[in-house]
This record gives C-alpha cells, sequence and structure tokens, in this order.
C-alpha cells in the first residue's frame, strides 16, 4: 500500500488476510491518520506495548501505540515508537476516528502511555488497583490484594429544567452481564446517555503474557463467550501466519461450520429476545427453542454446546462424527423452514412493527462517523463483511453474501439478522458438501505449529457475529507471548447506542440495546 | 394471529422430565410441595455476573426455554435481590464487580442460599486471583454449593440448583 503521508513504503506482515504495516514518526502518525479518514478507512483497534527491555535486543527501548486499520486492500497496522519514557504520550486518534477514545483510556489503565484526547477518565480501572499501577508494564509487580473502594465516577452532567438522572447497573435486573448507564432524561424522553464499563475487566492481555503460544487459544476463547469461536480462530490464524504453518483444508471447512454455528445460535436467541422485549413472548418461545435444538446438535457435530475450544492451533479438536451429517443437513431445513415462518409472523404483526421501526434510529452518516462496524453498520447501509471483502479460507472458495439494510431502526437490525440466518443456513449446507467431498482418512484434522521465532507481529481477524473479532500477537522468546491484544467489535459499537437511543424513551431502551446486543465482556478484557 | 395459534399448538408442549441425577419427576413435585409447605412460595433466584466470559449466563439462559422450563418447578429469576432466596454467581470475581457483588449478598434476606457456577466461580477457572480478579466466589461471599463446567451444560446447572433447593427446605 502506498501512502501520501508515509516516508517509508509499508511492509507485509503475516495474518489470515492481506496485512501491511509501517512504523511511523509523531507527525507522520498524526498525518497519517488525517489521510486514512480521508479515504475512507475503516479503524479496528489501538493498543499499546511496553518495549523497553527487549528480548531480542534489537528493538528500541520505549514504549510504543500501534492501531490497526481495514481498508479495500486489506488490513494496515500503523506504529510509533514513543519517545519519552517518564512522560510518554502520543497523538490522539479522536478527532479522526472517535471510535478510538475508550481505547485512549483503556491503553493508559493498562499501560500508562496517554493520548492527547481531552478526555482522560480511567475506562477499565474502577480504582480497585492503585492509580500508580499499569498492568502491563513489565517492571511492575502485581499488586497485593487491596481493598480500595469505588470512588464516584465523573459522568457528564446534563442540566436543566426538569432534568433528572435515571443510573442503572452494573447489577442489571436480568441474566445478564455487568455494565452501568446513565440515563439524563426529561420525563420519559432520553436526552443523554452515558455508558459505563469495565466491570468484567479479568486482565486478559495479563493473562496472555503469562501463557505459552501453544494455550493462548484457550484464553482468546474466553474473552467473550458468544463470540469464543471467532476469538479462537482470530488467535490461531495469527499464530499459524507466524509460524508459516497452513491449516489442513479440512480443517478450515469445519472451523468455518462452528463459526456459521455461533453466528446462528445468537441470531436466533436475538430475535426470540428482541420478540420478547416488544411484549411478544411467543417470539422468544419459539426462537429459544430452535437456538435449542442448533446447541443439541452442537453436541452431537462437534462435542460440547458451546464450542470453547473447538479451535485449536493447526485445526480443530475433533472431525464430524459420520451421523451427524444427515442429522445436521435435517436441522438446517427445519430452521430454515422454522426462521421463514417466524420472519412472516414478525413482519405481519402490527403491535410488534410498530416498536420496532423507527426505534432507535442509526443514520448512515453518523454510522461512518462513529465508525459502525459489523452487523450493527450493515444494518445502516454500511456493506462491509470481511467473508466477502477479504476472504480467508476457506470462505474464499465459498461466496458470501452480504446482508445490508438500509432502515438504521430496531426493525432493520431485526431484518438483517432474518437474512444472515438464512445466508449461515446455505454456507453451513455448502461447507457440509464440502467435508462430505473430502476423505476423513486422507487429510487431517490438525497439523502441529512450531514455536514461532520471536519479535514477531501477527494479526488475525475474523468476521464474527457481531463483526470483526481481531487477535494482534507479538511473540517472545521460547513459544512465549510477547504481547497480545484482542479486539472485540463491541468497542466501536457501544458508542452508536449512546447515539441510538436520543429522543427514544426510556422503556424502549432494552430494546435497543438488544437489538445491538453488544458484549460487555468482550470489550473490558 | 391463525398463523401464531397454528405454529403454538404445531410446537406443542416441549418440556422434558428433570435431570434424573438430582431427582425423579415425582420428587420433584415432592419438591414442589416442600417448597410451598416450607418456603410458602416459590424459589427465587437472583444472578450476579462477577466477571463471566457470558458463556455461563448463556446456558442458565436456556434454562427458561421450553425444554427446561425452570418455571414449571416453582423456580424462578427475579430483579431484586430482595426478593431472592437463592444468589447464582458466575465469573473469577473481578475486582470491579466485588464490591457489588458483596451489596447483592447482603441485599438478600436471610436464609440464603449461594451457587457458584462454572469453573471461574468454583475455583477461579483460567482466570484465578490476579490485578483484576480475586478468583472463586468463595474468596468473597460464603458459598453453599457449586456447579463446574466451562460453561455447565443447562442440566448440570438445574441439577445444581434442585440439589440446593433440597437441603434448603431438608428434603
Amino acid at each position: 500500500m502506498n501512502f501520501d503521508s508515509f516516508e517509508q513504503p509499508t511492509i507485509s506482515i503475516p495474518s489470515n488476510i492481506p496485512c501491511s504495516y509501517a512504523s511511523l514518526g509523531a507527525v507522520e502518525w498524526q498525518r497519517a491518520m488525517d489521510e486514512l479518514k480521508e479515504i475512507g478507512a475503516t479503524f479496528l483497534t489501538l493498543w499499546g506495548s511496553d518495549d523497553r527491555y527487549p528480548d531480542d535486543g534489537e528493538r528500541d527501548r520505549c514504549f510504543a501505540i500501534h492501531a490497526a486499520f481495514l481498508l479495500p486492500e486489506g488490513a494496515l497496522v500503523l506504529s510509533h515508537k514513543i519517545e519519552s519514557i517518564a512522560n510518554p504520550t502520543y497523538p490522539s486518534l479522536v478527532r479522526a476516528f472517535p471510535a478510538a477514545a475508550r481505547l485512549e483510556r483503556a491503553t493508559h489503565d493498562l499501560l500508562g502511555i496517554a493520548s492527547t484526547a481531552p478526555d482522560q477518565r480511567p475506562w477499565h480501572r474502577h480504582d480497585a488497583w492503585p492509580a500508580n499501577y499499569y498492568p502491563l508494564r513489565r517492571d511492575h509487580l502485581e499488586p497485593q490484594t487491596t481493598n480500595l473502594k469505588p470512588a464516584a465516577y465523573p459522568f457528564v452532567q446534563v442540566v436543566g429544567d426538569g432534568v433528572h438522572e435515571i443510573a442503572v447497573g452494573p447489577v442489571h435486573a436480568g441474566i445478564i452481564e455487568p455494565g452501568h448507564f446513565r440515563f439524563s432524561v426529561v420525563g420519559e424522553k432520553v436526552i443523554r446517555l452515558e455508558e459505563r464499563f469495565g466491570y468484567t475487566h479479568r486482565g486478559i492481555a495479563k493473562h496472555f503474557e503469562a501463557a505459552t503460544q501453544a494455550d493462548g487459544h484457550r484464553i482468546a476463547a474466553r474473552v467473550s463467550g458468544d463470540s469464543t469461536v471467532a476469538f479462537a480462530w482470530a488467535y490461531c490464524a495469527a499464530l499459524e501466519a507466524i509460524a508459516a504453518t497452513a491449516c489442513p483444508p479440512r480443517a478450515t471447512y469445519l472451523r468455518a461450520l462452528a463459526l456459521e454455528h455461533e453466528r446462528l445460535a445468537n441470531h436466533l436467541g436475538d430475535l426470540g429476545a428482541l420478540g420478547n422485549d416488544a411484549g411478544f413472548a411467543f417470539g422468544l418461545t419459539q426462537f429459544s427453542r430452535l437456538k435449542e435444538d442448533l446447541l443439541r446438535a452442537n453436541v452431537e457435530a462437534f462435542g460440547a454446546r458451546y464450542l470453547f475450544d473447538t479451535i485449536i492451533p493447526g485445526g480443530v479438536a475433533a472431525d464430524l462424527p459420520q451421523p451427524a451429517y444427515a442429522h445436521l443437513l435435517h436441522l438446517y431445513r427445519m430452521l430454515d423452514h422454522e426462521a421463514a415462518g417466524l420472519r412472516t409472523i414478525y413482519d405481519d404483526h402490527g403491535g410488534l412493527q410498530d416498536r420496532f421501526r423507527e426505534a432507535g434510529h442509526l443514520s448512515r452518516d453518523l454510522a461512518l462517523q462513529l465508525g459502525a462496524i459489523g452487523l450493527a453498520a450493515r444494518a445502516s447501509g454500511i456493506a462491509h463483511d470481511l467473508r466477502a471483502d477479504h476472504p480467508w479460507a476457506p470462505y474464499n472458495t465459498i461466496i458470501t453474501e452480504v446482508v445490508t439494510e438500509t432502515g438504521g431502526d430496531v426493525a432493520a437490525r431485526v431484518q438483517v439478522r432474518f437474512r444472515e440466518i438464512f445466508e449461515s443456513l446455505r454456507l453451513c449446507r455448502a461447507l457440509l458438501a464440502q467435508l462430505s467431498h473430502t476423505s476423513v482418512d486422507a487429510t487431517p484434522i490438525a497439523v502441529p505449529v512450531p514455536i514461532a521465532e520471536p519479535g514477531r507481529l501477527a494479526i488475525g481477524i475474523i468476521e464474527g457475529w457481531r463483526g470483526p473479532v481481531l487477535i494482534a500477537l507479538e511473540t517472545g522468546p521460547n513459544g512465549q507471548i510477547r504481547r497480545c491484544h484482542a479486539h472485540d467489535p463491541s468497542w466501536q459499537n457501544w458508542p452508536l447506542l449512546e447515539y441510538a437511543i436520543l429522543g427514544n424513551i426510556v422503556p424502549d431502551f432494552p430494546l435497543i440495546n438488544k437489538s445491538f446486543n453488544l458484549s460487555y465482556s468482550g470489550q473490558d478484557g | 394471529m391463525l398463523n401464531t395459534l397454528a405454529r403454538m399448538i404445531r410446537t406443542g408442549i416441549l418440556t422434558e422430565p428433570w435431570p434424573a441425577a438430582a431427582t425423579t419427576p415425582s420428587a420433584v413435585e415432592a419438591l414442589q410441595q416442600d417448597l410451598w409447605k416450607i418456603l410458602g412460595r416459590a424459589q427465587c433466584i437472583r444472578h450476579v455476573d462477577a466477571g463471566s466470559c457470558n458463556g455461563c449466563e448463556l446456558e442458565i439462559h436456556a434454562l427458561n426455554n421450553p425444554y427446561y422450563n425452570l418455571e414449571g418447578a416453582g423456580i424462578k429469576f427475579v430483579a431484586s435481590p430482595r426478593h431472592a432466596d437463592l444468589l447464582l454467581v458466575t465469573g473469577p470475581v473481578s475486582v470491579n464487580m466485588e464490591e457489588a457483588l458483596r451489596r447483592t449478598y447482603d441485599a438478600i434476606p436471610d436464609p440464603k442460599l449461594v451457587i457458584a457456577v462454572g469453573d471461574c466461580g468454583t475455583c477461579g477457572g483460567i482466570f484465578g486471583a490476579g490485578y483484576a480478579t480475586r478468583g472463586r466466589v468463595a474468596n468473597i461471599i460464603p458459598v453453599s454449593h457449586t456447579i463446574a463446567g466451562c460453561p455447565p451444560t443447562p442440566t448440570a446447572i438445574l441439577a445444581g440448583i434442585l440439589q440446593a433447593a433440597r437441603v434448603r427446605v431438608g428434603a
């Protein structure tokens, strides 16, 4: 790739999609952001690293900040070495890419390197560990158990006649992940929503650094349980790219089948919950039954209901047993038929459509400005899907149709889910056909992945059901992981909800929130 | 409307017998009787996610689907801890949820049961204790029962809840 603002040409780095890399100085870094914004790049993620104590002796002794973007040519990773060690600061991305704001705050919590953005409030750190402890600094020792009580968080306050606040969470009124929503309302109308997360922060990045390359996929699989396949695949894709190991074709089909099953399970569950949140309990009963049927089929096909640790470095843990082929085909036919029938019922239900339409509207312009990604972006008319845009194996052999809707409201996000179910079922049939053509004995389902050389950076990026899931993996010596950054698309899409809710009434919040169904644990890390 | 009704009839009743590991179908009826006799009402559950990856939540959710039909045994999830008899906790207790977990526990009236669900809640799981997590739930609040698994199946969770309820009513 060529850019006006780069002094050096980009180099290629290992990934499952085409991926370029450049290291930039502070001025170049800032110019690059403006240029990337100008050409319509999609912001993928931001992470920092402590390179002050290089293992291999060749590294510059400093902190570094890294950002990843998506372009029509593929992914682009930019690094910037921060000059000051005593007071590490880098130029903020927020002006060009507002979705970077929370990631910059989180990076400061983990590494103590600050951006120049105005909002410097902590994100992951809720005062439960000391402010001068930065978990990812290599010279910082873990603090002994502290009992710091959470301090008050400075929410942005709305003042005026009749404005009052509603505080919700972190414990919600259901079986839901924890997070805090602060509404400023007049009567029932929401005039501001501010989210606060970090409650499920488990220190994923720190855990990666204690793991070996061979078992990092188990941590990746537990970043966000509903996207376990996507995260595990992204991790394995990055590791296999560094080690120049090709996953056997049969295993790629099995991986894709697992990924599509994950998409189906989540979409089926969401469609039921969306019906329920609009007062149509029948929808919940019907869809939760279909989801359960799929999860039970997973037990026969993959050995578990949720596909934790199905994907392993070099391939997959187990092959499909012979009887599963016929059973899966039968299941796909049934799901196709039932989902089509239920779609007619949803579409024809006046009361339901009245709640869905125009609720939580997000225009295409705003979605683009905020950097929306994945399913939520597709419901606002942004036609991006990695499976079609940058197909990696086996998606390069089966064509994926990108589903888009232009409405940008709850109804559009419902329609995207329905249509993606049908598309996903079509892909599942194609994958199953490929699997039944290749002989089980002739092609292995996993190959050994050699220990990768230290100091290599790779990107694994997989279109999960919410959107692109990314793993940036840097190898350490002796099969260790030097740095691993896991990114869930919820980072980009949570701020969308703060806008989509504006002007809607408080009772519509659960419905609008569900229509995005974003991950708390995925972004808390 | 006819379409909806027709589908309801066609779907029929999907609820399955209760897991034999904990109890037999007739024992469920006995348990219901006991619950009513001793508590005078249904068993109510409050769930708190204390740093889970959401895997356990997905399986707890499944308990309400028509196959498992938890409410059929007189056990239901409630929004307020003040209405709960039993607390289900998942996750390796993130330090950011520690205070919220303690407060939820304190808000549940005595006598109360606490069940730690999943490997993280049971023993700390893959995350254990670190700068961001405290490890197993029992490190923070008293735990009466544990249900291991990553994530545990709905059947395992159901069996664990029934077991705890039986102990509670002295059955």
